[in-house]
């Protein structure tokens, strides 16, 4: 195994693989870190293909000291080429990496297994998480099929299905009435107080290292390619940063050549602190209060935010933000012409890829990795409106009178 | 006026251990020089160059300062200041 240490962020300062998650130097975060002297690529190759459907294929990239398992795996997600998208668009290849075919239906269960699995191998016997909605699912549902206690904080102003489907597990689900950033404030001074593993809080520089997992399925999906772009969410940052290491480690092996992708991110103009930061040229983040439909990117003090900023500003990328009416129409976008139902997340992605393209800064050569986060049957009040049903009597006259003809599909 | 602040766990063995100091304050700068006096080790954890760094999160009675006037944020009364590590979350 190849795990080291955890490393600070800024400083450099290492601290022994504990549940820890601030450097006490100088407050900035913790990673872990690894030593892949030893590693030979073809070897490694091999092993990751011989391995099991999912992310635990890629043990060797991921924080444990013994082979990892847990009862839920996440992972393998579809890659699918999505060419009437790309068509519509007037853009090259692009691909829409569906990661609410996840067992919780999104991106999250790949941190939690992870960071449950942590957990597990720390001792804790209770996990806990301040989530805008999607980690809540996570949490509750993998606590449930390892058998630990849960805790899990929301906004209670969040999405019913969130809710419901969270309940469900029989985890203790808390409302705090505020946004997500008063629940994380909340969360951060919890986990101080109390013996549990709160999975983003002091679990955090294990759990993020799950996101890594996105960027070793797309590579081998393509088939040990890179892509020249990427499209991907920013929320706290860490997904979007955390995709950028693994594409990294992989080129520094040799498991994949090229330069590391474009990065594109993604926000609502209703919470852009990273994208505000980056079109006003700052390193860092003025948090701002959300106002978004976009709830599980709701997050006003983005933890990642300059690291996302390095990332977008180094690899030639951009960070964007985008309307609800945009996220709306991007959730449409994607249904429409990929047969996927996306989140809000996932409208705030596709609107941006829209975007970018109605720019022009999408090359017609360009390889596009769009990472989709989340399932849309979760934010079903944002295709309410212009929701369209024609309701008819069980007679071919009823048809004929009430149901107008289709115009063919073109694209 | 007496002023409670509150110290991360990631902070108190520069504070004796002590996770709440009292002190006379207006502001929250002033609250976190009257901090840095007792306990001088602080300083240079969680400030550079007379700014908060980066990673560093400061409330008053649970508001990020950030919404109100930075280290310039009066402070009522009663109020609580607490200082807390930003890299959670998400």
């Amino acid at each position: 195994m190849t795990v080291t240490a955890l490393r600070c962020k800024e400083c450099g300062t290492e601290y022994p693989l504990e549940a820890i998650y601030v450097c006490d130097q100088c407050f900035g975060p913790l990673e872990v870190s690894y030593d892949y002297s030893g590693i030979d690529a073809e070897s490694v190759k091999r092993r990751i293909q011989a391995g099991s459907s999912g992310i635990w294929r890629y043990a060797d990239f991921l924080p444990f000291t013994s082979r990892p398992a847990s009862a839920i795996e996440p992972g393998l997600t579809p890659l699918v080429r999505a060419e009437r998208l790309a068509e519509q668009l007037g853009v090259g290849e692009v691909w829409i990496k569906n990661d609410a075919a996840n067992p919780t239906h999104s991106f999250k269960d790949r941190v939690v297994a992870v960071a449950l699995a942590k957990a597990l191998e720390l001792g804790f016997d209770t996990v806990a998480c301040a989530s805008t909605g999607n980690l809540a699912n996570a949490v509750a549902a993998h606590a449930a099929a390892a058998g630990i206690d849960s805790y899990v904080f929301v906004p209670s102003n969040l999405e019913e299905q969130k809710l419901l489907a969270t309940d469900v597990y029989g985890t203790t689900l808390v409302g705090v009435q505020g946004n997500y950033d008063d629940v994380n404030r909340l969360c951060t001074e919890l986990a101080a107080e109390r013996g549990w593993a709160f999975v983003n809080v002091n679990l955090r520089p294990y759990y993020a290292e799950g996101s890594k997992t996105l960027a070793y399925e797309t590579v081998e999906q393509l088939g040990w390619r890179l892509p020249d772009r990427v499209i991907c969410p920013i929320a706290s940052g860490s997904l979007f940063t955390k995709i950028g290491r693994g594409f990294d480690e992989w080129r520094s092996l040799g498991l994949v050549d090229g330069e590391l992708p474009s990065f594109h991110g993604a926000q609502a103009a209703g919470c852009g602190p990273v994208a505000n930061a980056f079109a006003d040229g700052h390193d860092v983040c003025r948090p701002v209060r959300p106002d978004t439909i976009a709830k599980s990117l709701a997050i006003g003090n983005p933890a990642d935010g300059p690291y996302a900023l390095d990332l977008a500003r180094t690899t030639g990328g951009s960070i964007d933000s985008v309307t609800d009416d945009e996220i709306r129409a991007g959730i449409r976008l994607l249904a429409e012409t990929t047969g996927i139902f996306t989140e809000t997340a996932g409208g705030v992605t596709t609107a941006t890829l829209a975007k970018l393209a109605d720019r022009g800064e999408l090359g017609s050569d360009d390889r596009i990795v769009v990472y989709i986060t989340g399932e849309g049957l979760k934010t079903l009040d944002a295709v309410r409106e212009g929701f369209a049903m024609h309701e008819i009597e069980p007679t071919l006259d009823s048809f004929a009178e009430r149901v107008p003809e289709r115009s063919p599909v073109t694209a | 006026m007496p002023v409670k602040v509150k110290i991360p766990a990631q902070l108190r063995p520069a504070t004796g251990g002590e996770g709440e100091i009292e002190v006379e304050a207006g502001t929250v700068g002033d609250a976190l020089d009257a901090v840095f006096e007792k306990h001088d080790g602080l300083r240079e954890r969680i400030t550079e160059d007379g700014d908060l760094r980066r990673f560093v999160n400061v409330y008053v009675s649970g508001e990020d300062i950030r919404f109100q006037d930075g280290l310039e944020t009066t402070i009522s009364d009663g109020a609580e200041v607490t200082i807390l590590p930003a890299v959670a979350g998400g």
